[in-house]
Parts: structure tokens; sequence; C-alpha cells
């Protein structure tokens, strides 16, 4: 029960855009169409996931005995980023279709705050090794949730007759301003 | 003592991320054909899929492949054409280079509207209110969505009505399929005489919507020395073929809907 919860928190309530605001680079660079979008969230997803597995195991097998856990960040950045690298070659190579799907988000997500903020969280927050699984599937899916939903406002948005001055970038952050303050009505939830 | 543990362990992760990746780049390399980079460098890269591939990787593949013809970029240029040829080592059948015409004529002064729109400015939203504004069934309303659509800058709204620049278009054929009203078309680059309206309606249909409209009078049809343009319902159309840019056609015509450069006369073919 606890750890549905968590996954609802880390989904809804404390949604990595609108609540903590990590990620948002992709989040509005690659949220044209839906169909991209949703192509990058579930990259993210894949990303995400696997991150904070590996980056928990270094941390409390490598770091945390050797008292050297002030290294964290750029440890986790190092570990990320090889994994990004490695991970899209075992994909071109064993699976071509998921490739051609995931492969020009891939290399977008190597330095993307949301995975590392993800992987630092589960250390934060003092997870055990299925909360913090969870917490990341969580978290992840948060991020897919936001980026079609903005997809899908955008896409109706390109329609409208805007004022000059608000065309592009101007009226994309007001409305994924809004779409925060939205959000902000689950925080009393209490689960 | 502490730093040297952390230079150690950072150094370390680092060294075995390195070889890990290095054996992985060995493990999982795949062979790249080194024709699909050629030609993939010689194509265009707008990535508009004007050729029926996802994009300008898919076609570089088809190419090289075999499977897609050397000159199947409606985009690149002859030279372009030459020079994926050269690396695929056949040559290049030159076709016959087209450009996208808007066959409407219709601007704001000529063709009268049939009440006020005012909705999204989208031809798509316009047409889906009693077909349009513009009292002719066959016009271009001009909201601009070949404009919006078009890669390569060439459109543009000229007093209500869309004008492709025939030296910009690449015949990609994006903003035929985007118009609601379906009256862009392909034409021959070197044809400069061309009927510019779509209404297929009786004469005085037509005149009443539109000054500039096709009435059918089968004026130029009767005083066409080389039989290239026909009346064909209500309608009349240049054969490309034939035409040898006489202008005949272009100074007989009553409403002037024959769009043809006069100074020109006599020059082509």
């Amino acid at each position: 029960m606890e750890l549905v919860s968590l996954f609802i928190t880390s989904f809804i309530v404390n949604n990595i855009i609108f609540m903590q605001f990590l990620g948002t680079c992709p989040f509005l660079g690659v949220s044209k169409q839906i169909d991209t979008a949703a192509g990058m969230g579930i990259a993210v997803i894949f990303v995400i996931t696997l991150a904070s597995v590996i980056t928990y195991i270094i941390h409390y097998a490598i770091l945390v005995s050797l008292g050297l856990e002030y290294l964290q960040t750029i440890v986790f950045i190092l570990i990320i980023a090889a994994l990004v690298q490695f991970v899209e070659m075992f994909l071109k190579k064993s699976a071509p279709g998921l490739y051609q799907a995931l492969g020009i988000f891939l290399p977008l997500i190597t330095t993307n705050c949301a995975v590392l903020g993800v992987a630092i969280n589960n250390i934060i927050y003092e997870y055990t090794f299925v909360e913090s699984l969870v917490y990341s599937v969580g978290i992840s899916s948060g991020f897919l949730l936001a980026i079609v939903l903005f997809a899908g406002v955008r896409d109706k948005v390109d329609y409208a007759d805007l004022p000059e001055s608000l065309k592009g970038s101007a009226i994309s952050l007001i409305t994924a301003g809004l779409m925060s303050v939205a959000f902000l009505g689950f925080s009393g939830l209490q689960l | 003592m502490v730093i040297v543990k952390a230079v150690a362990v950072t150094g370390g992760i680092g060294a075995v991320c390195g070889v890990l990746l290095a054996i992985a780049a060995k493990l999982f390399h795949i062979d790249v054909d080194q024709k699909i980079i050629d030609v993939r460098n010689a194509l265009p890269g707008a990535n508009c899929g004007a050729c029926g591939y996802a994009g300008c990787d898919a076609m570089a593949e088809a190419i090289a492949a075999g499977k897609a013809p050397v000159n199947g970029c409606p985009v690149a240029n002859a030279q372009a054409h030459e020079k994926i040829a050269e690396i695929m080592g056949t040559t290049a059948e030159e076709g016959e280079k087209k450009v996208a015409h808007v066959l409407c004529l219709g601007c704001d002064s000529l063709a009268s509207k049939k009440h006020e729109y005012r909705g999204v400015k989208d031809c798509k939203a316009a047409a889906a209110v009693q077909g349009g504004d513009k009292s002719c069934d066959k016009g271009c309303l001009g909201y601009g969505n070949c404009v919006a659509v078009c890669d390569f800058d060439a459109i543009d709204i000229v007093d209500g009505i869309a004008v492709i620049d025939k030296e910009k278009c690449t015949a990609c054929g994006k903003c035929i399929e985007e118009c609601p009203k379906a009256v862009i078309e392909f034409v021959p680059y070197k044809n400069n005489v061309i009927v510019g309206c779509s209404n297929r309606d009786f004469g005085k249909a037509v005149k009443d919507v539109c000054k500039i409209g096709c009435i059918g009078c089968k004026i130029c049809e009767k005083n066409c020395p080389y039989d290239a343009i026909h009346v064909t319902n209500n309608l009349a159309k240049v054969d490309y073929d034939k035409c040898t840019h006489c202008m005949i056609c272009v100074e007989k015509c009553p409403t002037k809907v024959i769009e043809g450069d006069l100074t020109i006369k006599d020059q082509a073919v």
C-alpha cells in the first residue's frame, strides 16, 4: 500500500515537471507533436529507471563504504552519461526497431537534470531499493504524462489566433505555467 | 589522503566506464555502408518526406540499397542527382522539372465573398464553414495553410490569394496535400501559360462570383493555332506539351484568366 501511494505521489502530486521543475528543457523542446513527445517520455522512463538502479547500487556499494558520499553528483553524472551511451549502442544492435523509435531522444537525455535529480533524490529520501525503483518509475511516468498533455495543448494552441508577440516560446511558457498551477491542485492530496 | 581516495574512485569509475564502452562499441559494432553516408551527404537534408520515405536518412538507405531511384529526391537539383548517381555508379535520367502553381487568380478585389469569416485564420477551419468565405467554391481562401507548410519559403499570400515563387518551389507537393480547396497543381517549370482558375461551373455562375474566373467561352480554344488549349467541363486547360508560348490565348481571353508573360512571346520552343 505504501508503494502504491509512493507511486501516485511521485507520479502526480510531486510531478517532476510541474512541481519540481526538473527536465523542463526536453519538456519544452520535444513537445511539438504528441507522437514525438510520447517517444521522449518512454525513453525517459527507460533511462531514469535504469539509471536509478545502477546509481543506487554504486552509491551504497562504493561511495558509502569508502565514505565518499560527497562525490555523488560527479560520479552519478559520469555513470548516467556512460549508461546512456551503452544503452544506445545496445539498442542499435539488438533492437533496431526500438532504437529507431527512441534513437534521437536518447542522447538528449544524457545530461538531463531529471535523471540526475531522481538518482540523487533516491539517496536523499533514504529509500530502500524497491522504493527507489517505484519512485523512479513514478517520477518518469509523471514526465511522460506531463509532456504528452503539454504536446496536446500545444497542438491546439497552434491553431489559435495569437498576437504576434505571444507566438512561439512565449505562449508555450504561459501554457506550461498554467498547467503547473493546475497540478498545484493535487498538492493537498494526503495518501 | 582523502583527495587521493576521491581521485582514485572517480578516475576508477571513469576508466571502468570508458573500457566498458570501448568493449561495447566493438561488441555492438554495426557496419554502415559508406555509400549510405555519401548519398546522405549529397541529399538536401530538408527531411521533408516528399520522396515518400521517412526522411533523408531513410531515403539514403533506400537509394544505396537500390530500392529508390537515384533521382528520387524531388527537392535536390540536377547537380545533386548527378552526384548521387556518381556514388551509385549509374547515370541519372533527369525528369522534367515541375513546380506547384495556384490555379486561382481571384484576389480580394476580384472575387466576391459570401460571408464574413471571423474564425481561426486557417484554410481548413474556414473551409469547414460553408466551404469557405469566398463565393467561388473552387477559390483560394488565402489563410495561408500552404505558406505555413512550405519548408522552402516559396509561397506568399498576395492580396488574399496564395502565390508560389517558381524559382523557390522544389515540387515537394506538401502544399498540394495541405490545401483544402485543391487549387494547387503541378505544372511544368518551363511552361508560362497557365489558366488561373479551377471553377467548372457555367459561365454566368462563375461571372457572378469572380471577375477573373474562366467562363468557358472557348475563345482561347478557337484561336489557338497549335491545338494546345481545350475547354472541358467549362474550364480551359493548357496542353503543356503542345503550347508554344505564342500568347494568343492570353491576349484574346475576355476575363484575362490565362496567365502568361507577354514579354516572352514566341521565345520558348
